[in-house]
């Protein structure tokens, strides 16, 4: 039989898109109701499968270059473009000069805007990558234990900081192991995290000026959670619901 | 030029083809520098991703490409009961993969790029398509079991197209 969720509100749980209680809710139902089970493992099969295929279409170069030549003419109005052959000759040139200094103005805005958004894109291109590399065979740790007291000393002499290295087993979170990453340049310490079939990367970073605080986000149906705390940035990043990774992170902060 | 690929990427996966995508992609993006006063402020991508958006469709429209246009009442609609073998595949290759993309209705083939290749969330998909969320969802629904229906038809039809 047909479960009625199976066709909604499993496809907002699939895609991150409920809060901690809906999450939790819908786990419930998922542990009694082998269909929404089934279709969940189907749903996870497909996106593997489209994250697999690489079918993300890049933009080519001549598309770049052909916008590089086209904007910067875009930004002046139509009819300051297309000059009539008037006497008002001193009123056209004013135009053009107010409408270039409009366009520079709004583009800057424009870029702004797009910069910080794409700025933020980026890192969380970096960190999903970090997360998918970590995913292949014999790349998830390079200590393995479930003891935080293994796991801690074992950083010692390999980085800069101690990261602060926790097991949160009976929360749900059982610490799996941990090892060296390296993002954007910046020496990182990963801990890896179970999270009942789901794994959950936390790369530990010392805080550098420019970090942005807090922020959350989600690509190619990853999602990550970023947080401050003590001077280390951490983004906790894994395919499993929002819900999870805000509950990991309230455990770091909770002393 | 920030958004470059999602804008291209869409364009790409609506028109199915490149050239086209090309030319549809800079269209757009002029047309979002000369209505950059409309744009406020928020989310930059998806107010792009719209201009994207329609900028296809209306090009769809004026080169009478034939598109299995789904209407908006069928598109909230649930989906119908899914075929258990459909359920069971575990790999696809990749050019199938791309073929059962192409072949679906133009507006499942948009939900299924913003959602799985561009990862925007609902709200966003709801932005960029002017639809409300819970078509967003119900959508969702229907163009993966569509997808996944055709990736377990035994035959292949037509040829693949370029990417």
């Amino acid at each position: 039989m047909t479960c009625e969720l199976s066709q909604t509100r499993l496809h907002a749980y699939f895609d991150g898109e409920l809060d901690a209680m809906g999450a939790a809710e819908f786990e419930r139902h998922l542990e009694s109701c082998p269909d929404c089970e089934g279709r969940l493992a189907a749903e996870e099969k497909l996106r593997s499968a489209l994250v697999g295929a690489q079918l993300y279409a890049r933009a080519p170069e001549t598309l770049r270059k052909k916008l590089q030549i086209s904007l910067p003419m875009a930004a002046v109005p139509p009819y300051v473009r297309d000059p009539k052959p008037s006497a008002e000759k001193s009123w056209r040139w004013l135009a053009i000069a107010a409408s270039v200094i409009l366009a520079v103005l709004l583009g800057t805005h424009y870029m702004e805007e797009l910069n910080r958004y794409s700025q933020q894109q980026a890192m969380a291109a970096v960190i999903v990558d970090a997360h998918l590399r970590s995913l292949q065979p014999g790349h998830l740790e390079d200590v393995i234990s479930t003891d935080q007291h293994t796991v801690k000393p074992w950083f010692d002499g390999k980085i800069d900081f101690a990261p602060p290295v926790r097991d949160f087993a009976g929360d749900g979170f059982p610490l799996l192991g941990g090892r060296l990453d390296v993002l954007e340049g910046r020496t990182a310490a990963a801990l890896v995290y179970g999270r009942r079939k789901h794994i959950v990367n936390v790369f530990v970073t010392k805080t550098q000026p420019g970090d942005a605080s807090d922020g959350a986000g989600e690509l190619q149906g990853y999602r990550w959670v970023a947080w401050q705390q003590n001077g280390f940035t951490f983004t906790a990043v894994s395919d499993t619901a929002y819900a999870d990774l805000d509950q990991l992170k309230e455990l770091f902060l909770a002393p | 030029m920030p958004h470059r690929d999602a804008a291209y990427n869409l364009a790409r996966w609506i028109l199915r083809g490149r050239a086209q995508a090309e030319d549809v992609t800079q269209e757009a993006f002029l047309r979002a520098y000369r209505s950059f006063g409309a744009f406020q402020s928020g989310n930059a991508r998806a107010w792009l991703l719209q201009i994207v958006r329609n900028c296809c469709f209306t090009w769809l429209q004026q080169n009478h490409v034939a598109e299995e246009m789904t209407e908006f009442d069928e598109l909230a609609m649930p989906p119908k009961t899914e075929n258990p073998e459909s359920l069971a595949i575990a790999t696809y290759d990749r050019e199938r993969l791309q073929r059962a993309l192409e072949d679906l209705p133009a507006h499942f083939r948009e939900i299924i790029v913003l959602r799985e290749l561009e990862g925007c969330s609902y709200k966003e998909i709801a932005a960029i398509t002017t639809r409300p969320i819970g078509t967003v969802m119900s959508a969702l629904a229907r163009a993966r079991q569509q997808l996944r229906t055709f990736l377990t038809e035994p035959v292949p039809k037509g040829a693949s197209r370029d990417v």
